[in-house]
């Protein structure tokens, strides 16, 4: 436990001590901004943030990667990780603690999108629950995404080949889920198979927590890609550490 | 206090370590010699609980490294050959997350912090981020952090390379300091080291032991210099 609170720790100081954290901080904050406004805040003249959410899972494709893409490739390039595997801890807490700080970086990062509720707040009176769950589904596919990010920076030592790879991992399984896809699939699939790719995708589980509704099955999706990512990005790590 | 047992790994189809086998005691400052791609940082690595054998075991202060590799890594300090530490971190941010996670806390922290930063003098640095930092401070920040835990085991590879000639100086001496109640193995080129600090040598080249003497011996045995001792041995074996 201690020894996950101090890789935690560490690496949510190395954020905020590079300039990461900052580029990374103005760059979300004014896409986020700019392609809510874009996508006609104003014009449909109603108090919710359903342009914001709608345009996040986009944004995160290329976001979140970047973040993800330093946290085991740099550490294997440098070699740091020779001093932190030779340090009392297990590689499970490694994982984690890295994973959570970079979480955490994550939902700060959505935190200070707060002028945005502000400003729906003004303007009428918005459902707050729907933001509420709204918040909390982005959170979910951020480290949904942060996992996947995780995975391919264990990978490869390389930063560029691992976010390439992760931004395609997470493209994926976000267009997976877009109408689009879906109907072009259904002229050639069963339907059975249309919809094993549909419940698949983040696009589904993210849309339907917008709704308003955390239902067992969308947590349940998000938990399961989590879990599964961070032990494969572990089991790829005690095999690859060394090379 | 450590025990190494057939200890074997190849990487692909090259043997790095090629079935070695040596105790060493408290007490004892054994010096791992040969030429370049010889398995010292092999070995070593494996003995840190970084790399796993593939075939062959070790303990360190009687812990398994393949069954408990938590207690050996506690019980050991360890210095790589390259100096890993995280750059954009100050010493003594640096030397304090070494702190977290070894759990030294409080009054003890701060006693492990007083007595290590003047013993590697660092002072003037600690406030300095490690990258601006020069090779010879770096590893002599790495020493401070394997030293911190005060452990009972030190595995250091290559320690003095990139060191000034006091700095090596000063590091012999730290290490002759320690030697009497600490089982210690260093890896090096260095010859006159060898003299210098070892009480006991072991001679690898190409995964297997050559030689397991001492350099006093060594140089009565062959009649000659250390220098003239390791060709020979290294040379007429491996070739």
């Amino acid at each position: 436990m201690n020894s996950f609170m101090a890789v935690f720790k560490r690496e949510l100081k190395s954020y905020f001590t590079t300039p990461l954290a900052y580029v990374f901080l103005v760059i979300f904050l004014f896409f986020s901004g700019y392609l809510t406004f874009k996508q006609g805040f104003y014009e449909m003249r109603q108090a919710d943030m359903s342009a914001f959410f709608m345009n996040l899972p986009l944004l995160f494709v290329f976001m979140v990667p970047s973040t993800a893409m330093r946290l085991w490739a740099e550490e294997r390039k440098v070699g740091s990780i020779e001093l932190l595997f030779t340090l009392p801890i297990t590689i499970t807490q490694a994982v984690l603690g890295k994973f959570f700080a970079a979480w955490l970086f994550l939902t700060i990062a959505l935190g200070l999108t707060f002028p945005m509720v502000i400003t729906v707040c003004y303007l009428g009176e918005p459902d707050v629950g729907l933001i509420i769950t709204g918040y909390v589904g982005s959170i979910l596919m951020a480290g949904g995404f942060l996992a996947i990010g995780c995975f391919f920076s264990a990978l490869s030592k390389n930063q560029v080949i691992s976010f390439v790879l992760s931004v395609v991992a997470c493209a994926v399984l976000v267009f997976a889920g877009m109408p689009t896809t879906l109907n072009y699939a259904s002229t050639f699939l069963p339907i059975g198979m249309v919809s094993a790719i549909e419940s698949m995708s983040f696009q589904t589980h993210f849309e339907s927590i917008q709704r308003g509704v955390l239902k067992f099955g969308d947590l349940s999706y998000f938990v399961l890609l989590i879990v599964g990512w961070i032990a494969a990005c572990s089991i790829i790590l005690d095999e690859r550490k060394a090379r | 206090m450590i025990e190494v047992k057939e200890l074997r790994r190849n990487f692909g189809p090259v043997v790095a370590v090629d079935g070695i086998s040596f105790s060493v005691e408290r007490g004892e400052v054994l010096g791992l010699l040969g030429p370049n791609g010889a398995g010292k940082t092999t070995a070593m690595r494996i003995l840190a609980c970084f790399l796993k054998p593939d075939g062959g075991t070790a303990t360190v202060c009687g812990y398994d490294i393949l069954k408990d590799p938590i207690n050996v890594c506690r019980s050991l300090g360890y210095l790589a050959e390259n100096v890993p530490a995280y750059n954009e971190m100050t010493v003594g941010g640096f030397l304090n997350f070494i702190c977290d996670v070894r759990e030294i806390r409080g009054k003890d922290r701060k006693q492990a912090l007083d007595r290590i930063v003047p013993m590697c003098s660092i002072d003037s640095v600690y406030h300095q981020t490690i990258e601006t930092l020069s090779k010879g401070y770096k590893r002599r920040v790495g020493l401070a952090q394997a030293l911190i835990h005060d452990p009972d085991v030190l595995i250091l590879d290559e320690p003095t390379d990139g060191l000034d000639p006091n700095q090596k100086h000063e590091v012999r001496k730290l290490i002759g300091k320690m030697a009497k109640d600490k089982c210690i193995v260093i890896s090096t080129h260095i010859l006159e080291e060898v003299e210098a600090v070892c009480s006991r040598t072991i001679i690898i080249a190409r995964g297997r032991i050559l030689v397991d003497s001492t350099p006093k011996k060594l140089k009565e045995e062959h009649q000659c210099s250390l220098d003239a001792v390791f060709r020979r041995i290294t040379r007429t074996k491996s070739a």
